[in-house]
């Protein structure tokens, strides 16, 4: 009889659903995600509390100035860093390369970021992500473009900033804009939402969601660019969920104790006297660039639609 | 009589998720980060997160010793996850230095069931709360490995590779599940905690 089927599906443990992927991204709510090239990199993030890390074979500043095709990291090193921390590992896979997401499924990483700070390996299409048990993160510069990664089956969205660069302009522009738009969802009468939602290249049912919601169905962080506890308590404040940073750690003058900084001012971003605190004597922040600089064909974020 | 104060302990994690859950239980619910907002709180939760995290944070801001004392003053707490890890004695597959409330007398093993792609959805009963059974979402979930004679086993997995292991456990006023009621929408253990808050007052 298809009903018992049925009950016996639904009684078998099932993994890979949408709410294990989701709910995943909400246990790191309030949390600080860290890129890490090497094990002990991944120790000094896990010791300062990190909830996550990000394992890479270079960081993004160093992407940037080395230039190149930048790719999956080698499993070997990603194998390491599982090996050395009792946090979650997330690694990086190109834009559109599913093949490199399956790897990093088979090496058992907890996320997978399908990230523009690696080169896209196909400009036309995204990861079809539902087909995978593991989660993916996603960047978005909008709400449209966190939408339509959303409909692919990103299980977590993430501001993208300018990766790379210590300049945290563009991350604050992506979450303002992002913000601003679902508000403006909510305003809309139901009749203007089908118009919205042709705008926003995104499905009506998901845009009517937002509309009823007012959040993203998924979690939101920021990334791009975050340098120092005050940028990361800036976009907590600005809406975000919680915070990546990439050079912004290892590229300091002492990335134990600006990584320890940057957790406590996640947690306590709305406390002004917890910020002066953890401010204090962190030495060297990342030199930095100027996202202004960039010439417009280097820009990372402009990378995935 | 006036509706109990629950805190959330709201250093890292699903907070949010246990604050909606506990209102939709009746009870007045508020975020506790420091140590005189613990003081204002009858009972606290700890939410689902990262166990490494939320410990460094209890001790950075100052929370362990307060919260160490409430809980041997009686104070009821709930924790899911990383919240049941929090409250346990012993902690297999952790970090050395990572430690918890040692508030119930078990022993729980992190990451229990293995890695992200091994997190699952699976029915789970739960002694003393009527009704269907949960439907339970574990993420990196730990099992509990060991209890000692004054801990009741509330719920176990009854299916699947992992058939057998306890997921839910209650010793006096502590309470411990390794899944997320949270995450569900369904508020019966939820509601079970505060009818305990309400019952130790």
């Amino acid at each position: 009889m298809p009903e018992t089927a049925a009950q016996n599906t639904a009684a078998a443990p099932v993994t890979g659903t949408a709410r294990v992927k989701r709910g995943m991204a909400e246990m790191l709510k309030g949390g600080v995600i860290m890129d890490v090239v090497t094990a002990e990199q991944a120790r000094i993030a896990e010791d300062a509390g990190a909830v996550a890390v990000m394992a890479l074979e270079r960081v993004p500043a160093d992407i940037r100035a080395q230039g190149g095709v930048s790719r999956m990291s080698d499993p070997d090193m990603i194998d390491g860093i599982i090996q050395a921390v009792s946090i979650p590992v997330m690694a990086k896979a190109r834009i559109g390369h599913f093949v490199e997401a399956q790897i990093l499924q088979s090496l058992g990483v907890d996320y997978v970021d399908e990230s523009e700070v690696l080169t896209p390996a196909d400009y036309a299409n995204h990861i079809d992500k539902w087909a995978f048990t593991v989660p993916f993160v996603c960047g978005a510069t909008n709400l449209g473009e966190a939408l339509r990664r959303i409909t692919e089956g990103a299980a977590m969205i993430r501001s993208k900033g300018e990766a790379g660069t210590g300049d945290v302009s563009n991350a604050t522009t992506h979450m303002r804009k992002i913000r601003q738009e679902i508000r403006r969802l909510q305003s809309l009468p139901t009749d203007e939402l089908f118009v919205a939602a042709k705008e926003l290249q995104a499905p009506y049912e998901l845009v009517k969601e937002i509309a009823e919601t007012g959040k993203l169905p998924v979690v939101l962080f920021t990334a791009g660019g975050i340098a120092t506890p005050a940028d990361a308590a800036m976009m907590m404040q600005l809406g975000a969920e919680g915070v990546f940073v990439g050079s912004g750690i290892f590229k300091s003058g002492n990335p134990a104790q600006r990584a320890a900084a940057i957790v406590k001012a996640t947690t306590f971003h709305d406390d002004p006297d917890v910020l002066a605190k953890v401010s204090r004597g962190l030495g060297e922040a990342m030199v930095g660039i100027n996202v202004d600089e960039i010439p417009q064909p280097h820009r990372l974020a402009e990378r995935g639609w | 009589m006036r509706a109990p104060a629950v805190g959330v302990l709201a250093l890292q994690g699903d907070v949010r998720e246990h604050v909606a859950a506990l209102v939709a239980a009746g009870a007045d619910v508020r975020p506790v980060r420091r140590a005189a907002e613990l003081d204002a709180v009858d009972a606290l939760v700890i939410p689902g997160g990262e166990s490494t995290t939320i410990s460094k944070l209890v001790d950075i801001f100052e929370l362990r010793e307060p919260i160490d004392k409430r809980i041997a003053g009686g104070m009821p707490v709930y924790g899911s996850c990383a919240g049941m890890i929090m409250l346990a004695a012993r902690v297999l597959d952790g970090r050395p230095d990572q430690r918890g409330f040692a508030g119930i007398d078990m022993t729980v093993r992190r990451n229990a069931f293995g890695r992200q792609v091994d997190s699952f959805e699976a029915p789970v009963r739960i002694s003393g709360v009527a009704g269907d059974p949960f439907h339970a979402v574990f993420i990196r979930a730990p099992w509990v490995e060991r209890v000692g004679a004054g801990v009741e086993v509330l719920g176990t997995v009854t299916e699947g590779p992992a058939d057998g292991r306890i997921v839910a456990v209650r010793q006096g006023a502590l309470l411990a599940t390794s899944f997320h009621p949270e995450l569900t929408g369904d508020r019966r253990l939820h509601a079970y905690f505060v009818d305990l808050v309400r019952d130790t007052r």
